[in-house]
C-alpha cells in the first residue's frame, strides 16, 4: 500500500468507464514519439479506457496524455525498479479498476496481435474468451528489429512502429516450465542470439500474459510473465492440443532505441541492475545488424499463426 | 406457401430485433419469445423497434434456464400463438436472437415448396447415434435432471452420480422413441398442430420436464411420432466445438455462410458489422452462390477442433507444450540419427544427403558448434550455431532443427565425442529411427597416426560415453527405432547394413543401394586395436575380430574399388 500512495492523480476520467469496456494499462517514461500510434493502435482493436502511469517523463508525455479524453494519468516520481519494475502501480491500479474487465497490460513499444485481428477486434476476442470460460490469454514477446543497422533509420512520430523494424527470428525459442508458478518460461530470439550468446540463461524472459479477465484477487508477480492464482498460468495445452494465444510485437529497435538505452542505463532501473542494458549498449556502441540471412519480415498474424508462434487453437 | 418465424430471444436485443424487422418487412409473421430473465429496460429498445409492426407478436414469457424445460415450454407457447395468429402459415421455422438468415425468405419458401409435407428437423436415434458432447447420452431420458447444470453444476453431478449409483431408470412413456438433434428445425403445420394436440401431450410434457435439455430431444422425437416425411437434416447451419459450446460466426466467414447452402446461420457475433449489413440489406438482394460448398464449413471447423485437440505435433509454443509420458508425437516427422557412420565412410554426410534424400546435418551436437547441413552459421528461423545457446536447452534446440525445415526429412551424426544430453530426448521419441556403429570411433583414433600408447586414454573415454549411450538406448522406455552393430558386424557386409538402412528411412525410389560411399583406410586397424588390447585397454565394442579381420580389410578395399567404380 505504501508504494501505491506514491502514484500521484494527474487526470483521472475512470468514471467514464463503462461496464462493458476493455481497459488498457501501461507505465511509461519519456514517450511522446511513441504515444500518437500507441493510443491510435489500442484505440481501433477496441480498447474503452487507459490506465497510465507516467514515471517523471520531462518530454511532454504528461501533458500529452493528460489531453486524450479516455486516458487516466498517474504520475510518480518514484523508483521504477523499487516499484518492482512498475508492477506494484499496475497491480494497484488493475484491482481499483479492473475488477470484472477484461484487461490489457501492455509497454508503449508493444503491439498486440491475436488470431483474426485483422478482421475481429479486441471485443470480439473478449466475448469468445467469455463464452470459452477463458480468463487468461497468452502472448509472448517477439523482438522486432530493421533490416538496417540499429539507429540508422529514423523514426517519425505517428509512424507504425512494426512497419519501421519489420524483422524477427522465427525459430529460436528455448521453453520451460516453472514449477513454482506453473508458467512457461520462454527466451531465446533475437536478443539471445546476438547478445547472450554467453550467458543465455540471462536473456530475457519472452512470456506473457497480458489479457486478463481481472478479479480483485488477481495480482501480476513478475511483470506481466506470471500471475496469481496459478490457474491464470495454464494458457497452455499439456497433452498436445494448441490452445488459442497472440503475440506482443515488440519494437524496442527503433532508433529512438539507442538514447534510451543510454539514459537507462545511467538510472540503473532495469533488471539485474541493467545487466541487459549494458549488454545492449555495448553493442550498440558498435551500431550492430540484428538481422541476419535467416531473419523472416513480418506480415501478419496468419504468419505467425502458421509458423506456430502463436495459435488459433479452436478458433476459426 | 408460406413461412413464419418463432424467435427465441436470450440476449442482445438490438441484434434480434433487426432480424425480427428484416423477416416481417418480407411478409413473414415472426412471434417473438423474450426470456423472463431479461429486465424490462433491457427489452425496451426491442419492443420501442417493433411497435406498429403488424406481423410481429410477443408470446407469454418464460424463464429460459439453458438445458432446462422452459426453453421447450416457451417453443410450444410460442408456435402455438404464431398458428393460431397466422392462419395462411403452413411452415413454421424455429430461430434465435442470434440466428441470421442467409437467403431471402422467398427463397426458402421457394425451397419449402420443393419438398411439400417435409419436415426439416435433425432427429438421431440416441439407441443407434452416440451423441457424445456432454458425456451425458442415453441418461439424459433415464435420469431426473431437476437443478441447472450452469448454475449449480456440483448439484448436478452428485445427482446424476446418485441416480447412476441407484440403477435409476425412468419409464419411456409409450409410442416415445428418444431421438436428438439441432434445437433448430422448421415444422409442417400439420406436423406441429399433430405435436402440440396429440392427446399424449401431458404425459409427453411431464416427461420431459424431467429430461436434459429437452429443447434438444423433445420436438425431435415426436416429430418421428407425426411426421409424414421427415428430412434429417436442419437448415439452420451450426457447428459445436470440442467442448460443444456453438462456434460464432465474425465478419470474415461471409463467404463461408453465403456459399453453405443453409437458411440461416447460428450463432452470430453481435458486433458483426459487415455481417449483419450484408445480410440484412434488401437490395440488392444477394445473388444465388454459384456452388454451395457446405464441405467447406466443416472443414474449417473440423480443423479448429483438430487444432485445438491434437495440435501440430512437434510444435512447442507458448499455448501448447506437451511434457511427460503422455507427449507422443515429440516431433513434426521422421528423422535418422548415425553414430559411427562417418568414422567408417568419411564422407557419409554427402551420400545421406545424396543417395538417402535425407536433409543430411553434420554433428549437431559437436562440441565446439552445432555442424547444420549447408555449412551455414545460422539456419532456417534464425536458430544460431551457438554451442551454448544450443546447450542452454537441447531439446528446445533440436525440436526447433526438425520443426523449422519440417518438409524435408532431416539426418543428423552423433558419437561419444558430442554432446549427449540430446540422447534421452531422441531415445524417447518414436519418430527417430537411431543407427549405431559401436566403436567405429577406433577408425578415427587410428586414422590420427598418433601412436596406441597416446590415444589409450581418449579410447577408453570413448569407450566409456558410448557404452552409457548404449544403455540409454537399451532403456525400457526407449520408443525409437534402434539399430545397432558392432563395428566387426557392420564391416562384415557393410552393403548389407546399408541397404537396410535405405529401406528404413529413404523414400521409395531411393530404396535400391545404388552409390556406395568411400570406405576409411583400414590397414592399420587392426594393428591399432591389438595395441590398445596389449595395454590393458580392450576395445571391447568394436566387436570381435579375432577371426578375418584380413578378409574384412580385403572386402572393404573390393567394395571401395567398386564405389569408385
Amino acid at each position: 500500500m505504501r508504494k501505491s500512495s506514491e502514484l500521484e492523480a494527474v487526470h483521472i476520467r475512470t468514471s467514464r468507464i463503462r461496464d462493458e469496456d476493455i481497459l488498457c494499462c501501461a507505465t511509461l517514461r519519456n514517450e511522446l514519439d511513441r504515444l500518437p500510434y500507441f493510443l491510435k493502435y489500442y484505440r481501433e482493436l477496441g480498447i474503452g479506457h487507459f490506465l497510465i502511469v507516467d514515471n517523471g517523463s520531462d518530454d511532454g508525455s504528461t501533458e500529452y496524455l493528460a489531453q486524450q479524453a479516455d486516458v487516466s494519468l498517474w504520475s510518480t516520481g518514484a523508483s521504477y525498479k523499487a516499484a518492482r519494475f512498475g508492477m506494484d502501480w499496475m497491480n494497484r491500479l488493475l484491482s481499483r479498476y479492473g475488477h470484472n474487465h477484461w484487461t490489457l497490460t501492455v509497454d508503449p513499444d508493444e503491439f498486440f496481435v491475436y488470431p483474426f485481428c485483422d478482421s475481429r477486434d479486441l471485443r470480439a476476442l473478449t466475448h469468445w474468451l467469455d463464452a470459452s470460460s477463458i480468463r487468461s490469454f497468452s502472448a509472448m514477446l517477439l523482438d522486432l528489429y530493421p533490416r538496417a543497422a540499429v539507429g540508422e533509420t529514423r523514426y517519425v512520430p505517428g509512424q507504425d512502429p512494426v512497419a519501421a523494424t519489420g524483422w524477427f527470428d522465427a525459430g529460436n525459442y528455448t521453453i520451460k516450465r516453472n514449477e513454482l508458478y506453473g508458467n512457461l518460461w520462454i527466451q531465446g530470439g533475437v536478443r539471445a542470439r546476438t547478445l547472450f550468446t554467453e550467458d543465455p540463461y540471462r536473456a530475457p524472459a519472452l512470456n506473457k500474459i497480458p489479457l486478463v479477465k481481472w478479479h480483485r484477487r488477481n495480482v501480476y508477480v513478475s511483470s506481466t510473465h506470471s500471475l496469481l492464482p496459478r490457474g491464470l498460468n495454464r494458457v497452455y495445452d499439456e497433452w498436445g492440443g494448441e490452445k488459442a494465444s497472440g503475440v506482443l510485437l515488440h519494437t524496442k529497435f527503433l532508433d529512438v532505441f539507442e538514447t534510451k538505452a543510454r539514459e537507462e542505463i545511467d538510472r540503473q532501473q532495469h533488471y539485474a541492475d541493467g545487466f541487459e542494458y549494458r549488454a545492449y549498449a555495448d553493442r550498440l556502441r558498435q551500431r550492430p545488424s540484428f538481422w541476419c540471412d535467416m531473419s523472416e519480415r513480418y506480415s501478419g498474424w496468419q504468419q505467425l499463426d502458421s509458423l506456430g508462434l502463436m495459435s488459433r487453437g479452436n478458433w476459426a | 406457401m408460406s413461412v413464419g418465424f418463432v424467435m427465441l430471444v436470450h440476449g442482445d436485443v438490438a441484434r434480434a430485433g433487426q432480424v425480427a424487422r428484416h423477416l416481417a418487412a418480407q411478409g413473414a409473421p415472426v412471434v417473438i419469445h423474450l426470456d423472463k430473465r431479461m429486465s424490462e429496460a433491457e427489452i425496451a429498445p426491442l419492443r420501442r423497434r417493433l411497435t406498429g409492426m403488424e406481423r410481429v407478436v410477443f408470446s407469454e414469457r418464460h424463464a429460459c434456464e439453458w438445458g432446462s424445460w422452459g426453453l421447450t415450454r416457451a417453443t410450444q407457447e410460442a408456435a402455438a400463438l404464431l398458428l393460431r395468429r397466422f392462419a395462411g402459415v403452413d411452415r413454421v421455422f424455429l430461430t434465435s436472437g442470434a440466428c441470421m438468415p442467409l437467403r431471402p425468405v422467398a427463397e426458402l419458401e421457394a425451397f419449402l415448396k420443393d419438398h411439400p409435407d417435409t419436415d426439416f428437423i435433425e432427429s438421431a436415434s440416441t439407441a443407434d447415434v452416440p451423441w457424445a458432447v456432454g458425456g451425458l447420452h442415453d441418461e439424459r431420458f433415464k435420469f431426473f435432471f431437476p437443478v441447472s447444470w450452469k448454475k449449480r453444476r456440483g448439484l448436478f453431478d452428485a445427482a446424476v452420480r446418485l441416480q447412476r449409483r441407484l440403477g435409476l431408470r425412468r419409464t419411456l412413456p409409450d409410442g416415445l422413441v428418444p431421438h436428438m438433434g439441432s434445437q433448430w428445425w422448421c415444422l409442417t403445420r400439420e406436423t406441429l398442430t399433430r405435436i402440440l394436440t396429440d392427446p399424449r401431450r401431458e404425459r409427453f410434457d411431464r416427461f420431459f420436464r424431467w429430461v436434459w435439455i429437452p429443447d434438444e430431444s423433445y420436438f425431435q422425437s415426436l416429430a418421428r411420432r407425426h411426421a409424414r416425411k421427415l428430412q434429417s437434416r436442419s437448415l439452420t447451419l451450426t457447428k459445436f466445438d470440442f467442448q460443444g459450446k456453438p462456434h460464432i460466426f465474425y465478419d470474415d466467414h461471409f463467404e463461408l455462410l453465403r456459399d453453405s447452402g443453409f437458411f440461416f446461420a447460428r450463432k452470430i457475433w453481435p458486433g458483426a458489422e459487415a455481417l449483419y449489413a450484408r445480410f440484412l440489406s434488401a437490395k440488392p438482394p444477394l445473388a444465388r452462390p454459384e456452388r454451395e460448398s457446405p464441405g467447406r464449413v466443416a472443414r474449417v471447423f473440423d480443423r479448429a477442433r483438430a487444432r485445438r485437440t491434437e495440435g501440430r505435433p512437434g510444435l512447442y509454443m507458448q499455448s501448447s507444450f506437451p511434457h511427460g509420458f503422455l507427449n507422443a508425437q515429440k516431433t513434426p516427422g521422421p528423422y535418422a540419427v548415425f553414430s559411427g557412420f562417418d568414422d567408417v565412410f568419411p564422407e557419409f554426410q554427402d551420400w545421406a544427403a545424396r543417395s538417402a534424400g535425407q536433409h543430411a546435418h553434420g554433428h549437431l551436437f559437436a562440441p565446439n558448434r552445432a555442424e547444420f547441413a549447408g555449412g551455414g552459421r545460422v539456419y532456417d528461423g534464425a536458430l544460431s550455431d551457438n554451442a551454448r545457446l544450443r546447450d542452454y536447452n537441447p531439446k528446445a534446440f533440436l525440436t526447433n532443427v526438425l520443426w523449422n525445415a519440417q518438409e524435408r526429412p532431416h539426418s543428423f551424426l552423433h558419437g561419444p565425442e558430442d554432446k549427449q544430453d540430446i540422447a534421452d530426448f531422441f531415445a524417447q521419441d518414436a519418430r527417430a529411427h537411431v543407427f549405431v556403429i559401436t566403436g567405429a570411433w577406433a577408425i578415427s583414433l587410428c586414422a590420427t597416426g598418433q601412436t596406441a600408447q597416446e590415444l589409450r586414454t581418449q579410447a577408453a573415454w570413448l569407450q566409456k560415453t558410448e557404452a552409457r549411450f548404449l544403455d540409454r538406448l537399451h532403456n525400457r522406455d526407449t520408443q525409437a527405432q534402434i539399430h545397432i552393430w558392432t563395428l566387426a558386424e557392420f564391416l562384415a557386409r557393410p552393403m548389407d547394413r546399408l541397404q537396410g538402412v535405405l529401406e528404413d528411412i529413404a523414400t521409395p525410389q531411393l530404396r535400391r543401394l545404388t552409390e556406395v560411399p568411400r570406405l576409411a583406410d583400414l590397414s592399420r586397424l587392426p594393428q591399432f586395436l591389438q595395441d590398445l588390447k596389449n595395454m590393458g585397454m580392450h576395445p571391447y565394442l568394436t566387436g570381435d575380430f579375432a577371426e578375418g579381420m584380413a578378409e574384412v580389410v580385403t572386402d572393404a578395399e573390393r567394395i571401395t574399388a567398386a564405389g569408385n567404380g
